[in-house]
């Protein structure tokens, strides 16, 4: 039922990962999660230029029931947030791996030493989850 | 919740807290409503309410909560418990067992919103009574006290023999919004969609098979309508058939605060009292020699004055307020009872209890929102009823509560 890109890595803590032409990492929150959230109502984006830690609490995304922090999955600097959650943020539920991405991170280490899962092993988590 | 009562701890959905309504989301094995079945075919997201396991959305809780202020929407309340009181003195024991007075109840089929009270005046409950003949009452109270409440009444009835009954053999659905009246009334033979229709606010009225009631809990007009199990699967799917929409136990959180509606068990329970949760208006202190259990509690708190009062809040800020979050006020601190996003005001609402000298409507309280003290003004509940805004979303007019 929840979508899970093959092509995509995967943090614990539920972000997904797209590694993009150039380096850098786009991030967002996946669709198993934000089926857990409902609907998102308000988004809060760090600022671009922020260096930020692996595992690192940077943005929070709020639904009508909860309020959650997203995880940096890798270190590095934020080189881009989407702006349009401000105004939209349901993008996140309609369109969780696509125009709801969160921020775009250049990573100050490569991605795959990060200890991120692919989609098989994060559509388990998941599934027990 | 008793104000600053510590919060259990959060339950993490892979990482994320998830609260609802105060209460921790748990993976178990609950009770299901006839309608179960039904709930997952129409692919309904299942979380525990109160034992029960009951649809929190069937996709966006949003949409449905706006379907419900602009249209219409039902949703499955057959976890209530309803019972039937009879007997020659069951007015006599209501009289004695509620905090309202069942003798306001005088044209048969008018229904009374009550709480029901220990003797140091905590609330064991909240609940609507229905008169149906003078031997006969019909009582709908909440899932998750359902076990305390019948062992309660039941103690006291036996002593005046009242006989009482559980009604598990009926559904409870609740048909909601401006077009809600007209879309079930559609579906009754023509005498009975005239009685229906012709029923008046808090009235209900046995119509064949069908109890049919004009009450909800959104702040919208509507019914709500006790069928026996049989029907349940079909009325439900006729009434999508007409347009209304499926509405889950989300919508109606959401629905029933901006109504400014309490709920049982995060704006009041048996460690508060009716008169500091905003429940004052339900307390019949006449006539003088009605002697109904939590009585002299009552008044011993009303002669020693001050105390909490129970008031609304609203957040300009974008985030969104929550129960068990402290409230800083002039007068001391108080918490927050009940606090989610208001679909129809896009922006945060609440309802809190605080020293009663801080409950001045257009004053400004901060509440301790992650961490961050944010700026609420305080409101007079409802927020929204009739799909209309009630509160002045930017007002600075300051009176007293």
């Amino acid at each position: 039922m929840e979508n899970v890109p093959a092509d995509l890595k995967y943090a614990r803590s539920h972000e997904w990962l797209r590694e993009q032409a150039g380096g850098d990492v786009e991030v967002g929150i996946s669709d198993h999660a934000q089926h857990a959230l409902g609907d998102l109502v308000f988004v809060e984006v760090p600022s671009v230029g922020r260096n930020l830690q692996q595992g690192e609490a940077f943005a929070v995304v709020e639904s009508v029931k909860a309020a959650s922090d997203v995880y940096a999955p890798v270190a590095g600097t934020v080189v881009a947030v989407n702006e349009a959650l401000a105004k939209t943020p349901e993008l996140i539920n309609q369109d969780p791996y696509g125009g709801g991405w969160i921020v775009r991170i250049k990573p100050s280490a490569a991605p795959a030493a990060a200890g991120l899962l692919d989609a098989r092993a994060y559509a388990t988590l998941a599934e027990s989850g | 919740m008793r104000c600053g009562a510590v919060p259990l701890p959060p339950f993490f959905v892979g990482g994320m807290v998830c609260w609802w309504n105060g209460r921790l989301l748990e993976n178990r094995l609950g009770l299901r409503t006839p309608l179960y079945d039904l709930h997952v075919a129409l692919g309904a997201r299942i979380v525990d309410f109160g034992g029960w396991d009951m649809p929190v959305n069937y996709g966006s809780q949003i949409e449905e909560h706006h379907a419900v202020r602009r249209a219409a929407g039902l949703f499955d309340v057959s976890h209530m418990c309803v019972l039937d009181l009879r007997g020659a003195r069951t007015r006599e024991f209501l009289r004695k067992l509620l905090a309202n007075d069942v003798l306001r109840l005088t044209q048969p089929g008018k229904a009374l919103y009550s709480c029901m009270l220990r003797e140091d005046g905590g609330i064991i409950d909240d609940l609507i009574v229905y008169y149906l003949d003078p031997t006969w009452f019909r009582m709908v109270v909440n899932a998750g006290t359902r076990d305390k409440d019948l062992a309660w009444i039941r103690a006291h009835a036996s002593e005046i023999g009242v006989e009482v009954q559980e009604r598990r053999e009926l559904a409870m659905i609740a048909v909601q919004g401006p077009q809600a009246r007209a879309h079930l009334a559609s579906l009754l033979a023509p005498p009975e969609a005239a009685a229906a229709l012709g029923l008046g606010a808090f009235c209900g009225a046995q119509l064949g098979a069908w109890f049919v009631a004009r009450t909800g809990y959104t702040g919208e007009d509507g019914f709500e309508v006790m069928v026996p199990v049989a029907d349940a699967t079909a009325l439900w799917q006729r009434l999508n058939e007409l347009g209304v929409r499926s509405c889950g136990l989300g919508a109606r959180d959401t629905l029933r605060l901006e109504a400014g509606m309490n709920l049982y068990g995060s704006d009041m329970d048996e460690s508060t009292q009716p008169l500091e949760s905003g429940l004052a208006w339900t307390v019949a202190f006449e006539p003088a020699e009605r002697r109904f259990i939590g009585r002299s509690a009552l008044e011993d708190l009303r002669a020693a004055g001050g105390g909490q009062s129970a008031i609304g809040l609203l957040l300009a800020d974008r985030a969104v307020m929550r129960s068990h979050q402290r409230v800083a006020t002039a007068a001391g601190d108080g918490c927050v009872t009940s606090g989610t996003f208001s679909p129809t005001l896009a922006r945060s609402i609440a309802l809190a209890r605080v020293p009663a000298a801080a409950a001045i409507v257009g004053g400004t309280v901060q509440v301790e929102v992650r961490g961050k003290l944010l700026d609420a003004r305080v409101v007079r509940p409802p927020f929204v009823r009739h799909g209309r805004v009630l509160v002045e979303l930017d007002g600075t007019v300051t009176a007293a509560y």
